[in-house]
């Protein structure tokens, strides 16, 4: 071990504190929404919830339980992260695969146009006014019309370049054509990549909120998000609705929907986290 | 036939004979361009929207050009004061968001690299990285819910902030103009700064640890070391994400300010793209909103430019 001088002691002590408290208040709004959602009712209005439930009971999650526009709102929500994600991937994948060949004509000028529109877009009218005028006001529009994000192209790209040339000049000996060179050489290769970007993409399926609550008008269709944002907004009603004698409080239902929001992403999180502290480095952002 | 038109002609041929030798490659290339063809690039044309009357039944093509009429009602007529309220309430939401969120994750990053006991630094880091994952339904339903002051319901940071004398009781924070901005910011530093720490430890990390060890060597201590030796390294990064982040000046996340805002607070929270939503999606009036997209589009643009020239000059360090 080498040895440390005062100042450096100083500021590794300081290091380990401050990360410390900073990971507790990154923290701290979810475990107490959690804490909140399973406290008696009389417990959490007086105040004495401060992080640790008091008074346990799980009555309300039999209340989403039961409740049907919830679990209508979910499944919508699996529907369009799993056929979103995969429809972004595929885009992404064989666009990356493109662009990172030299030979490919016009290849600088392909690239440019998908920096460029990290910086410029048509602007929320023009995009609704297409959307609408395409018909994406239905569970496939809104799987086809949204999902490719340059930043996620621009990643893949880089780390296809990366992959050695030798390789691929063996499989194209052994007479590979460019779609086995891309399903059997360059997906294995990639996996670290693969993974950050299928997550970055699965996320922000799963907390897609504003196109969906402008574009959908059937209620069969809308996802989870819209529904949870329906409820804040109607908490001051549901608050007067709900009866008295209940073992929860009001605060409880909307702690514990949003609970529900976030508990598959720290299911599927913790795994794929090893890879994208690693993925994100390699998307540097030169076009 | 002229000389250019057979020296085009047998440009055509020649690319022609390249895309049907490796077909494949362009049949993979060919979703991408479509997609971007079709839902980023023809809505642009919309643009045009900015400059029409615009009636729904008759599409944008066919509306009536009204010239600059559009922009004049939002720089100068009844739109203005809204207009010239959500111009500036943008630019000092981001002036505040770059003042206090952008050193965050850099001085995180450099904590994050002190600590050598990895399975501390790796739980921290899960921590951290976590709100980055929410949603901003889910955020801003926490941050309601926590600061929600009612009669009957306390949120428990309000009820903290009043423990500690910050705000007076019975404030209701959510409904009051003068918190909207701490609020938006502490929120958007909570959701974002672990996570924007990662490419700044990647920074720090890839410095040679020599140059570390010389300064020892010499009787440095630790401030010395960040200045001379840490800063010095990350300063490429640093730059690449200061010119990324100025050219995001103007797009103020409208999702958050949409959830977070309501009509008590508009004075303090109204910024263009908020603007643009509600007056031309709520409000129906497209081509006052188109105009004012294109606003934001053009200057948010100007400053990626801007700051990228600049950044060129004096550390040539640039984007392009």
């Amino acid at each position: 071990m080498e040895r440390l001088n005062r100042s450096e002691i100083i500021f590794k002590l300081l290091s380990y504190v401050l990360i410390g408290v900073f990971a507790i208040m990154a923290l701290y709004p979810v475990i107490y929404a959690f804490s909140a959602s399973i406290s008696g009712k009389i417990a959490y209005e007086s105040g004495k919830v401060i992080l640790l439930p008091k008074n346990v009971n799980f009555q309300v999650y039999n209340k989403i339980y039961n409740d049907k526009g919830f679990w209508i709102s979910y499944i919508n929500t699996l529907f369009y992260t799993t056929y979103g994600t995969a429809w972004s991937m595929f885009i992404s994948i064989t666009g990356a695969y493109a662009l990172s060949k030299k030979r490919l004509i016009f290849r600088r000028r392909f690239n440019f146009w998908v920096v460029f529109t990290m910086w410029f877009n048509a602007g929320m009218i023009p995009m609704y006014l297409n959307y609408v005028n395409m018909g994406v006001a239905n569970r496939w529009g809104i799987v086809f019309a949204f999902g490719v994000q340059a930043y996620n192209i621009i990643l893949l790209r880089n780390y296809f370049e990366g992959v050695p040339k030798e390789i691929e000049e063996a499989a194209r000996i052994d007479g590979a054509n460019e779609f086995q060179m891309l399903r059997r050489i360059y997906i294995p290769m990639s996996r670290a990549a693969l993974a950050t970007v299928t997550l970055f993409y699965a996320t922000s399926r799963w907390n897609g909120y504003f196109w969906s609550r402008m574009l959908l008008t059937d209620s069969m269709e809308k996802p989870l998000q819209v529904y949870m944002r329906m409820l804040v907004e109607n908490y001051q009603k549901m608050f007067d609705d709900m009866p008295i004698d209940l073992p929860y409080a009001s605060d409880a239902f909307i702690y514990a929907i949003l609970v529900c929001s976030i508990i598959p992403v720290l299911i599927v999180y913790p795994y794929i986290q090893k890879y994208f502290a690693k993925g994100v480095n390699l998307g540097g952002v030169k076009g | 036939m002229s000389k250019m038109d057979l020296k085009q002609q047998n440009k055509l041929l020649k690319y022609g004979k390249i895309i049907i030798t490796d077909w494949r490659l362009y049949v993979l290339l060919l979703p991408m361009v479509l997609w971007y063809a079709l839902w980023i690039y023809k809505p642009m044309g919309g643009l045009l929207i900015a400059f029409k009357n615009f009636q729904p039944n008759m599409g944008i093509l066919d509306s009536d050009f009204v010239g600059f009429s559009n922009f004049i009602s939002l720089i100068n007529g009844p739109y203005a004061q809204q207009f010239w309220q959500a111009f500036r309430n943008t630019f000092i939401i981001s002036l505040y968001g770059l003042l206090f969120g952008f050193p965050i994750p850099i001085i995180l990053a450099l904590f994050f690299s002190e600590i050598t006991n990895n399975t501390y630094r790796k739980i921290a880091q899960t921590f951290t990285f976590l709100p980055h994952f929410l949603s901003e339904v889910t955020i801003t339903g926490l941050v309601l819910t926590l600061l929600y002051h009612g009669e009957v319901n306390t949120g428990i940071i309000a009820q903290f902030l009043h423990t500690i004398g910050f705000i007076p009781e019975g404030t209701n924070i959510i409904q009051n103009a003068q918190y909207f901005r701490p609020m938006y910011i502490i929120t958007g530093i909570w959701k974002e700064a672990g996570y924007s720490s990662i490419v700044y430890f990647a920074a720090v990390m890839s410095i040679s640890p020599v140059l570390y060890e010389a300064l020892k060597v010499d009787g440095g201590n630790k401030f010395q070391e960040i200045r001379y030796v840490t800063f010095p390294g990350m300063a490429p990064t640093l730059v690449i994400m200061i010119i990324l982040r100025i050219g995001r000046m103007l797009s103020v996340g409208y999702e958050r300010i949409i959830l977070l805002y309501n009509a008590n607070t508009y004075e303090t929270a109204d910024v263009l793209s908020s603007f643009v939503y509600r007056i031309g999606l709520e409000g129906g009036n497209q081509s006052i909103g188109g105009a004012a997209d294109m606003f934001n589009a053009l200057i948010g643009f100007a400053l990626v430019v801007g700051a990228n020239y600049i950044s060129r000059q004096i550390s040539e360090t640039s984007l392009w």
